[in-house]
This record gives C-alpha cells, structure tokens and sequence, in this order.
C-alpha cells in the first residue's frame, strides 16, 4: 500500500513537472496509433462501402468474418506478426521487425476488423432511398456511394475512435513486433508494462493515468463535436 | 409537339414477377402526362425506367433520339429528375438539399446559390435555408424535394404522386408549382396519381396503367369518357365506384354503387356510371351531423395509416371508403380500428364519370 501511494505521489510530480521521458512515450503513442488508424480507414473504407452497398454471394460470411476478428488477442497477432517480419519469415526482407513500422502495420491490420464492422453497420442503416436520390439528381455511382457515406458520418467518426481506442490500448501487437525499445518503440502500454516489471512504479501510475485521461479526451472531444454541430443546427432555425 | 421521350415494348421483370409487360409510349415535349392506376399498377416503375435509375428487361428506351443502356444511362440522368413519393431529404439543411444537384454539376456557388434561393421562393419556402431538412413537416419536404429537382432545370421532370400523403393546403401550393413550372419553364412533366380529381384538374394526357399496362391514353376528357371500359381495375383506385345512375325528384343523381351505398351527385345522369370522391371533402363525425351534406353514412374503421400530420382512415360503410383527417382531430376524437363513425359529404364534391 505505501508502494501504491508512493506510486502515485511519483506520478502526480511527473506528470505535472512535464517529464521529458514520459511525453515523449505519449507522443510516439499517438504518432503510432494514429496513423496506424489513418491506414485501416484508408483501406476499410472502400471495404466496408462495398460490402454495405452491394449484394454478393458470401456477404453475410464476409460480414461475419470480419465481426469475428474483433476480438482477435493481440498476443496472437503479435506473434503471427513476428513470425512474418522475422529474417526468416516471408516479409522478412523489409526488416521491420524491432521497429516503429512494424507497430503501425501490426495496429492497423488489428484494428481493421473493428473499423470494418462499426462502418459497415453505419452505411447499412442509411435510408437506402439516398443512393437513388442522389443518382435522380445527376450522382454518378461513386458520387452516390460518397453520398451515402456523408449521411452515416455518425457511423465513421465512431468506427475510428473506436479503432484508435483500440490501437492505443494493445499491448501485444507493440511489445511482439515492436520490441519496446525505450526511445524508439516504447509505447505507453509497453512502457507500463516494462515499468511495473522493474518496480518502477511512479512512472507506471504515471503512464497508466496519462493513458486513460487520452482515451476520455478524445471521446470527450468527439461528444463535445457533435453537441456544438447541434447547438449551431438549433441557433440557426429561423423562428416561425 | 414532338416525342421526347420513347418506350418501345418495355417489360420489366423482378425475380418472376412481371411489373411492366410490353409497355410502348411516347412522352411529348411540354406535355403533363399522369399516369393513373391503382398502386401495384407498376407506375412507380414505369417513372424508375424514365429517370434512368434501371434499365429494362426487355424493349427500348429513347430520350431525344438517343437510345438509353447500361453505358449511357449515367449521363442521362443529368437530363431528368425524379421526386420520390415518399420523402428523402440528405441530414443537412435546406439549401444543401436543394443545392445537391447543382454542386454534382459543378455549377459555381455564385451561380446556384441564386438558383436555390429562387427555388425556395417558388415552393413558398423562402426564409427555411438553414433549417435542418428532417426537422420538417412531411409537406415541406416534399416542396424541398420539388426545389431540389426544379433548380436543375431538367428537360423531364417525374413526379411519383407529389401529393399522396399531403394536407390540402400543400396539395395546392404543390398543384400550383407543377402547373407553373410547366407553363413557365416548359419542362415536360410526367406524374404519377391514383387521385381521379388530381389526373382530371393537371395534365395535358392521361395514361391509364393497370397490371403493368397502358390501356388507354389521351386527352382527360376522351379518356374519362372511355373509363367504364376499364373501370374493373380501378375499383382499387380510391374512392372510384362503379354505378347505376338514376335522376330523383329534387333534380340529382342517386347512384347506387351496391351493398346498400347510394351516393348523390349534383347534376343529371342516367344509367352505368362512375363515381369519385376526393377524401379530402369527406368529413368524419362520431354522430349523424346535421347539415346540408346529403351523403351521410354509418360504417366502421377497417384500416389506419398515420401519415405524419395526417391520418389516412378506409372506413367500410358497405363499400369502403377513403378519408383523410389531421392527426388532432384523430386523437382528439379518440378514434381506433373497429370505431363507428359517420361519413359526411355533399353532393357537389361527387365526381360523376
């Protein structure tokens, strides 16, 4: 008990003095996840528009494939992952392995099913009268789909949070590929890890605090979005 | 007036059922052309294929000569317009809604903003750009849809029954608008109605459909004059009974329409008629009013279809009957399936064919 309180005290000053250390492990955090986000969006997009927009045979196996994979353990995939970027593995060439590339990838082929689901479920609940109203007024088929996509915004802005929650918060993908080497490939999950392990545990605390209060802020930031637009919808109603 | 668009032996098949069975018909330039039938008749379809949305199982589709497939039909599109019956509104504002069409046509802002303030002026809409479009009643969205396909001054415009699910007062400012886009702007109009009073009053043409087909086409009055041939199919139009007409004593027509049911009509008729009646002249009563009405019917609430600030009833008075009250007026009359309620309306409102 006196660790924990120590710990925490240990956190609180570092935390508040702005230790070095620790932001720099926050920053690589955000670099990382974030862009492994940007790379799942960039290929679950026309993904799950396809899957949402068109009927093929297979559809609901594909749908049911990718709902299975959310809950994918890191671990798992961490190690598949390190078996195919290892010098004997297929991609071995490209000697990512150990390094930050390695994490991006290995985030965003993790997050990708769950990209996939939330946005395939977004476009799907659209009325599926927009397609044809935006087609009736002059809409190419791509434009159409664009259209549709606008009107499950919602849905799209969730299915990236989501994503990068989960990004942030794995361990096993960062730790397995990414080896948690401190000043390069330590995240904030990894650095916790090794942290604790060494019985330091102000910057455990520290880490872990810092962590959650990401997770709250962008979620916060998201709702408080959303609420504004609302506010700027109602403000702008001409009174009757 | 010259063909604008052609249908050559049109047939459009889903799975095995058959919806349009060898329709050939040439739309005219500047004409208003109503498709009239029963739902189910295949009208909706019929407007789908001349938007350009789908193409056609079998046959051939023209537009100013030029024949319409899978390769062209993209860019066809920009040529006509399609208001849905039921309304789609984008979750933006007004204006964004209206300005759709023009921004996909790369029409500069300077431009459509004028286009889309005009637009809204024309459907009485002015003062509403910035309202979100979902918050409106359900007859300005349909005014919204009219603008969104106005301010794209398409060569054809298609109306999928504009004002099946609308109060009075929209119905009119919407009659209005058709009849002013197509005198003014000359746009070749083609709407769909199972409304008798609304296909007599607007168009240039009818087109009877039924089943899937035309059977009979022309101007309002050649074809109303021959609807007893096709009557049978539109018994399912609203409020339409056939007859036998008999003058009375006080100089009107009694015309009984079977299963005890006599309606009376102004006017002097005799023998196999039709008989309309728009739902919007009947009134609703939990008593037999006193009034100067001479239709006054007894029945019982078979079906209720809430349709947003309206509440569509058939009540069976021996034949069934269509009317359209407000959504106050059903609740504050506490009114549900199997009620007994009087059927009020006068002479004048009955449409003898």
């Amino acid at each position: 008990m006196v660790d924990v309180l120590a710990g925490l005290a240990k956190a609180l000053e570092l935390i508040l003095t702005g230790d070095p250390l620790i932001y720099d492990i926050i920053y690589r955090t955000l670099l990382f996840s974030g862009i492994a986000t940007i790379l799942a969006a960039l290929w679950g997009t026309p993904i799950s528009m396809l899957i949402a927009l068109r009927d093929f045979r297979g559809k609901a196996l594909v749908k049911a494939f990718f709902n299975s994979l959310i809950g994918i353990p890191t671990v798992v995939l961490g190690l598949v992952l390190y078996l195919v970027f290892s010098k004997g593995g297929p991609l071995g060439f490209l000697e990512l392995l150990f390094t930050p590339g390695a994490i991006i990838l290995g985030e965003a082929i993790l997050v990708t099913p769950i990209l996939i689901s939330i946005m395939t479920n977004a476009i799907e609940a659209v009325d599926p009268q927009i397609m044809n109203l935006a087609k009736t007024l002059g809409a190419s088929s791509s434009q159409a789909s664009v259209a549709v996509l606008k009107e499950a915004l919602n849905g799209v802005i969730l299915s990236n949070i989501a994503s990068f929650n989960r990004a942030i918060a794995e361990l096993g993908v960062a730790l397995l590929v990414g080896g948690n080497i401190a000043g390069l490939t330590d995240v904030l999950t990894t650095a916790i890890s090794r942290y604790t392990q060494s019985g330091d545990l102000g910057f455990a605390i520290a880490l872990g605090i810092i962590l959650m209060i990401i997770v709250f802020v962008i979620n916060g930031i998201v709702i408080m979005g959303r609420k504004a637009k609302w506010l700027l919808t109602v403000w702008r109603m001409p009174s009757s | 007036m010259t063909a604008i668009v052609k249908l050559k032996h049109v047939t459009k098949t889903y799975a095995d059922k058959t919806v349009l069975d060898s329709v050939s018909l040439q739309v005219l330039d500047g004409e208003i052309l109503a498709l009239l039938g029963p739902n189910g008749s295949g009208k909706s379809t019929l407007l789908r294929l001349l938007a350009f949305l789908e193409e056609p199982t079998n046959g051939e589709i023209s537009f100013q000569g030029i024949t319409i497939d899978g390769r062209n039909a993209e860019q066809m599109r920009l040529q006509s317009s399609l208001v849905f019956q039921q309304t789609v509104m984008f979750n933006t504002s007004v204006y964004n809604n209206v300005a759709f069409g023009l921004k996909i046509r790369k029409i500069p802002k300077a431009t459509y903003d004028e286009e889309v303030r005009n637009a809204l002026r024309l459907v009485k809409l002015e003062g509403f750009e910035n309202y979100p479009a979902r918050k409106l009643s359900g007859g300005e969205q349909q005014r919204v849809s009219i603008a969104r396909a106005l301010v794209l001054k398409t060569k054809l415009l298609l109306l999928d029954e504009p004002t099946a699910n609308l109060d009075p007062k929209n119905s009119g400012i919407l009659e209005e608008v058709i009849a002013t886009v197509n005198r003014e702007m000359k746009t070749t109009i083609v709407m769909a109605t199972h409304n008798m009073f609304q296909a007599k009053k607007l168009p240039t043409r009818i087109a009877l459909i039924e089943d899937g087909r035309i059977t009979e086409i022309g101007a309002p009055a050649d074809v109303f004059g021959k609807l007893s041939k096709n009557i049978a199919g539109f018994a399912a139009l609203e409020n339409t009974f056939r007859g036998n007409a008999s003058v009375t004593s006080e100089d009107t027509t009694l015309v009984d329409v079977g299963k005890g049911v006599k309606v009376e009509a102004t006017g002097h008729c005799e023998g196999e008629v039709s008989v309309f009646v728009n739902p919007q002249d009947i009134i609703v009563s939990m008593d037999a009013l006193e009034s100067s009405a001479r239709n006054v019917f007894k029945g019982t609430i078979v079906e209720i279809v809430d349709l947003g600030a309206l509440v569509k009833l058939k009540v069976n008075v021996g034949r069934l009957f269509v009317v359209q009250i407000t959504k106050r007026s059903f609740a504050k009359m506490g009114l549900n399936l199997n009620a007994e309620v009087f059927l009020v309306f006068k002479a004048s409102s009955v449409q003898v064919i």
